[in-house]
């Protein structure tokens, strides 16, 4: 299947595509409107500063397309920064308005923790979720973040717990993110795309 | 339900080779990194860290093409190092696969280093590395691969550092590391209880036990080793066996 990977320079596209690939769809790096506009399922990955991803979708035309293209019910999957960006605002940017699909501000976790949250860690499942067939609370997925969405949103259907709880995986429709990496996640990470793929397909 | 502790192999990089016995006389051949990735991807490990050991400028594309080679192989997190000194070194090891990267004797001659790092890639993908050294009551920094010292407080560095931007420290004791003796307990306590992100230990490790201790009294976060994994001396998945036996929250493969 052909999947569209926005590609804003973000570190881990490379191994999102890896990944995909393994798993036998043909990913496409995009930054184009029309491309996106074309695509079966989209990915947006994304690591690094809130701020950054915000600018680089707003500098390339990419955030009217994209809030459509979701708005359309097409396939699409944030990955990190890339579920972050569905909210309404992040701490880590005040200023900056994010894509607004889903209600709420993302929030630094609490010091009462080491910060980054960096390692693998466990869900804590919520509720059925097409995204998590096959796979249990007793996988690890790998997390590497120091903001994250607060979990008592209802797109919530999985939450992490570090230092406080928060939303880990949100399924809306055909609309998926994950706050870790499933590309960074071993078995249980490629699990998780494999499902993203065929409920895709 | 917590944050399982990582065990990191590490490869010692020189050219197109991994070697080990950073620290005696005679490097020696210790395998294809492409190839030792494979294996630890596959055995459990939870993250991956390659060094270029030489770091000279001139290797440099040599040591990118390896980081290729290695991401090719790994589901899990690779953090590269070893020789950067710039924004743009830094740029290149991200672009060849890293996602994290090291820095240690630039850091130490230029802290604004870590912060131009932090800026660009995120603190989740800097990691400030110490080589530290008993001295008495306190810890020295050593750079230039333990060689000299930088005449600077290890625990204070390691503040400084954080403060600055880094998001992880890999420290390692230069008085425990080749020694298989165990990991230094006192100096990973200390600086994981003074900084607020996580700790890899490194140098001294050989027994399962040691890994328990340096967890356990020592407060780390992740712990790191060469070639006791290399020589096949210890296997992940029974060290991680041996650990989850002793309440030490691993990840092990459902």
């Amino acid at each position: 299947m052909n999947v569209a990977i926005i590609d804003y320079g973000a570190g881990n596209v490379p191994s999102v595509e890896r990944s995909l690939q393994k798993l036998g769809a043909t990913p496409e790096r995009v930054n184009s409107a029309e491309k996106l506009a074309t695509a079966r399922a989209i990915i947006l990955p994304g690591v690094g500063h809130y701020a950054a991803l915000i600018r680089a979708l707003d500098q390339r035309g990419l955030r009217e397309c994209l809030v459509d293209a979701i708005m359309q019910r097409k396939p699409f999957l944030g990955i990190c920064l890339g579920l972050q960006a569905l909210y309404q605002s992040s701490e880590e940017a005040p200023n900056l308005a994010g894509l607004g699909i889903l209600r709420g501000k993302i929030c630094a976790l609490p010091e009462t923790v080491k910060l980054p949250h960096m390692g693998w860690n466990r869900l804590k499942v919520r509720r059925e979720s097409a995204l998590l067939e096959g796979l249990n609370e007793n996988e690890y997925f790998y997390f590497a973040h120091t903001f994250a969405a607060r979990a008592a949103n209802e797109e919530t259907v999985a939450s992490c717990e570090y230092g406080t709880e928060f939303g880990a995986v949100i399924e809306m429709g055909r609309m998926c993110a994950v706050q870790f990496h499933p590309e960074k996640s071993g078995a249980a990470g490629a699990k998780l795309l494999a499902n993203f793929l065929r409920n895709a397909s | 339900m917590s944050l399982a502790r990582r065990i990191i192999p590490c490869l010692d990089v020189e050219g197109e080779r991994v070697v080990k016995g950073v620290n005696f006389a005679g490097l020696r051949d210790a395998g294809n990194p492409a190839e030792l990735a494979a294996r630890y991807n596959a055995e459990g490990a939870d993250e991956l860290v390659v060094l270029d050991i030489a770091a000279s400028r001139d290797r440099r594309p040599t040591f990118l093409a390896t980081i290729r080679r290695v991401a090719e192989q790994l589901a899990i997190p690779l953090t590269a190092g070893g020789g950067i000194r710039t924004l743009a070194d830094a740029r290149a090891t991200v672009e060849a696969g890293a996602d994290k990267v090291t820095v240690n004797t630039a850091a130490v001659m230029r802290p604004e280093l870590i912060s131009e790092l932090s800026k660009e890639f995120g603190a989740q993908a800097v990691v400030l590395a110490i080589d530290a050294k008993r001295e008495e009551a306190r810890w020295d920094v050593r750079v230039r691969g333990g060689h000299d010292s930088a005449h600077m407080d290890a625990v204070e560095w390691a503040m400084r550092g954080v403060e600055a931007g880094a998001g992880e420290i890999l420290l390692t004791s230069m008085d425990k590391d080749g020694t298989q003796s165990g990991f230094d307990v006192a100096l990973t306590a200390e600086i994981s209880g003074r900084v607020n992100v996580p700790v890899i230990a490194s140098g001294g490790a050989k027994l399962p036990e040691h890994f328990a201790e340096i967890f356990s009294k020592g407060l780390a976060d992740a712990a790191l080793a060469a070639s006791i994994f290399h020589d096949g001396v210890q296997s992940i998945v029974e060290l991680k066996q041996y650990l989850q036996k002793n309440n030490v929250e691993v990840r092990l493969s459902c």
